[in-house]
């Protein structure tokens, strides 16, 4: 019976659960489960690798020297140190060169596409980006190596082309297109009465955007840098192929340094599960886990700032 | 077709007196001069052929249903059209007897028009911003002026008491009312000589929309008003003359009481004015 019939005959059928009653059920509880997995997972994820490498924390680490000392000489036979801060300094080096790239890169892509561009060339234009989001990390390593290398050792004239320049551009090329797509909806969720307001007092078209659309969108665009710094620091495989890897506290950036994330996937494989080692390079993963939550974090409560009035 | 002056006037002694200010002539100057205005977006014709003029220190009524054109005079009279993809204008629009479409510069002609929107929109800076935003556009940064351009026309939108002591706080956060006279007080801070009214009472409490018929029955002694509207009792009370659009077409350019009560010039006007369609 429909629900107009429903209604019509009143309290005869306020106690039958019919179909509908029971998909709305199943939907909801279907919702549940997958809501509830992702807290569950989160929390699994967070459990297992603070559990692997919690042994170091409480039984071996020097927390001074885990923060201060450039040494990570793990696999020393005698005296085997666990200096994290030259990995910490690489990955911030090169994250914080990506940004630099990044950040112009994107906010400008954001803002033609989200302001200038119209019909086709809009559209082409977010397809093409979104497609660049999707090549696989490796393929830019392979991209830092085999390109990057020779052009900055021919152009600046240096010994070594793998290094925190080459990582650094490497990362900002992969994280902007994220960040255009995450600014641009920001600036798309700006009303376009606001850009009419201002257009009637007779802003120019710049005027609109600097005075108007932008401090409007501030906090979604401040989020869409801070999921493009999580990207770069949570990025690997092609920081591990353009960085050099190498130990070293960057002082230029034609340094080779070596990133938290490319130390754990270079190790992992070669160190016995419970040893010390190992559990140090878990440490390394609790402590890259914390970053980029935080960095999360801070993004998500931005975009919700931005829903606020 | 342009009035004629022997039909009787029913406007106010205000209009009386802005007209005795106009030189050797028995009414106002012409503000706005429409001629075979045709507005399309696409293919689709919004306005079609609309000639009609509006007088300097009048309020100029716009009626008529949804889709009739009303709006699209508008855009078209401050140029929305450049940055509107798809909107494409032909025929006239003059304002003090220049077309609207020969001006270099196109901010400069907006800085003359103050515009309001139907849904009030608070932009997301604060109340003393939003009425500064214009100035400041315009190059002000002295900041003694910009305080009172900013009381000023806050006092003029019948503002001021409500928000004098929190200019600090963020417009958007005032009420739809409030936030309607922000709006005019934001269109008054340019010193526009002509103040286009998009339906600006749709969000708008009965109360307040009161007030702010009050103040553009202020202001009219200033500045020019367009006043856009699909509430005909509003026209009747507020408009000096009034146009009637239907379909993009503009049926009927009268004084207003002559829509209502005068001689029946065109049937469509009076079945909609009394409420028989639309």
């Amino acid at each position: 019976m429909d629900s107009s019939g429903a209604q019509a005959s009143g309290t005869f059928d306020a106690d039958r659960r019919n179909a509908s009653w029971w998909v709305d059920r199943v939907v909801q509880a279907l919702v549940f489960t997958g809501g509830v997995s992702a807290i569950v997972l989160i929390i699994g994820i967070f459990v297992f690798i603070t559990g692997h490498g919690f042994g170091f924390i409480t039984d071996h680490m020097d927390v001074g020297e885990f923060f201060t000392s450039p040494k990570w000489r793990p696999t020393s036979d005698n005296n085997p140190t666990y200096g994290a801060l030259a990995l910490i300094a690489g990955t911030a080096s090169v994250t914080g060169l990506a940004m630099l790239v990044a950040v112009p890169f994107s906010l400008g892509a954001a803002i033609f596409i989200a302001e200038f561009a119209k019909g086709k060339t809009r559209e082409v234009l977010k397809v093409l980006v979104e497609l660049l989001a999707a090549i696989p990390s490796v393929v830019w390593g392979f991209i830092g190596l085999s390109i990057m290398n020779p052009l900055i050792i021919e152009t600046f004239d240096v010994p070594v082309g793998l290094n925190v320049l080459n990582a650094g551009v490497i990362l900002g090329l992969m994280a902007a297109p994220i960040m255009t797509t995450i600014a641009e909806d920001a600036l798309k969720a700006v009303p376009e009465g606001f850009r009419e307001a201002a257009e009637a007092l007779g802003a120019t078209r710049w005027q609109v955007i600097f005075k108007v659309v932008l401090p409007a969108a501030r906090n979604g665009l401040v989020a869409a840098v801070l999921l493009g710094v999580g990207r770069g620091f949570g990025e690997t495989m092609a920081v591990l192929m353009a960085s050099g890897h190498s130990i070293n506290l960057p002082t230029s950036p034609f340094d080779s340094v070596r990133a938290l994330t490319a130390t754990i996937a270079a190790e992992l494989g070669e160190t016995a599960a419970g040893s010390e080692h190992y559990q140090a390079l878990f440490t390394l993963g609790i402590l890259l886990f914390g970053v980029t939550f935080v960095i999360n974090l801070t993004a998500d409560l931005f975009i919700r700032g931005r829903r606020k009035p | 077709m342009p009035p004629t002056s022997d039909t009787p006037l029913a406007a106010g002694a205000d209009a009386d007196a802005a007209r005795a200010q106009a030189p050797s002539s028995s009414q106002a100057p012409d503000k706005v001069v429409v001629q075979d205005l045709t507005v399309r977006y696409g293919d689709k014709v919004v306005l079609d052929k609309a000639s009609f003029e509006i007088r300097e220190h009048e309020i100029f009524g716009i009626i008529g249903p949804a889709n009739s054109g009303k709006t699209s005079f508008l855009r078209a009279l401050n140029r929305m059209d450049d940055f509107t993809e798809g909107m494409t204008v032909e025929g006239r629009v003059s304002l003090d007897g220049r077309d609207v479409r020969a001006w270099r510069n196109v901010y400069a002609l907006r800085r003359r028009i103050g515009v309001v929107f139907p849904l009030p929109v608070g932009l997301p800076m604060t109340i003393y911003d939003n009425v500064a935003l214009a100035p400041r556009l315009g190059g002000e940064r002295n900041k003694r002026e910009l305080d009172r351009i900013v009381e000023h026309c806050l006092q003029r939108a019948a503002l001021w008491d409500e928000v004098k002591d929190r200019l600090d706080s963020l417009g958007s956060l005032l009420s739809g009312g409030q936030q309607q006279r922000l709006t005019i007080a934001r269109a008054l801070s340019q010193k526009p000589d002509l103040l286009l009214l998009d339906e600006f009472s749709i969000a708008v409490d009965p109360v307040t929309t009161m007030r702010i018929e009050d103040v553009l029955k202020e202001l009219k002694h200033e500045i020019t008003i367009v006043l856009v509207t699909n509430l005909v009792q509003q026209a009747r009370r507020l408009a000096d003359r009034t146009a009637f659009f239907l379909n993009g077409e503009c049926v009927e350019v009268a004084p207003t009481e002559d829509l209502f009560t005068g001689p029946i010039k065109d049937q469509r006007t009076r079945d909609y004015v009394e409420g028989r369609f639309g």
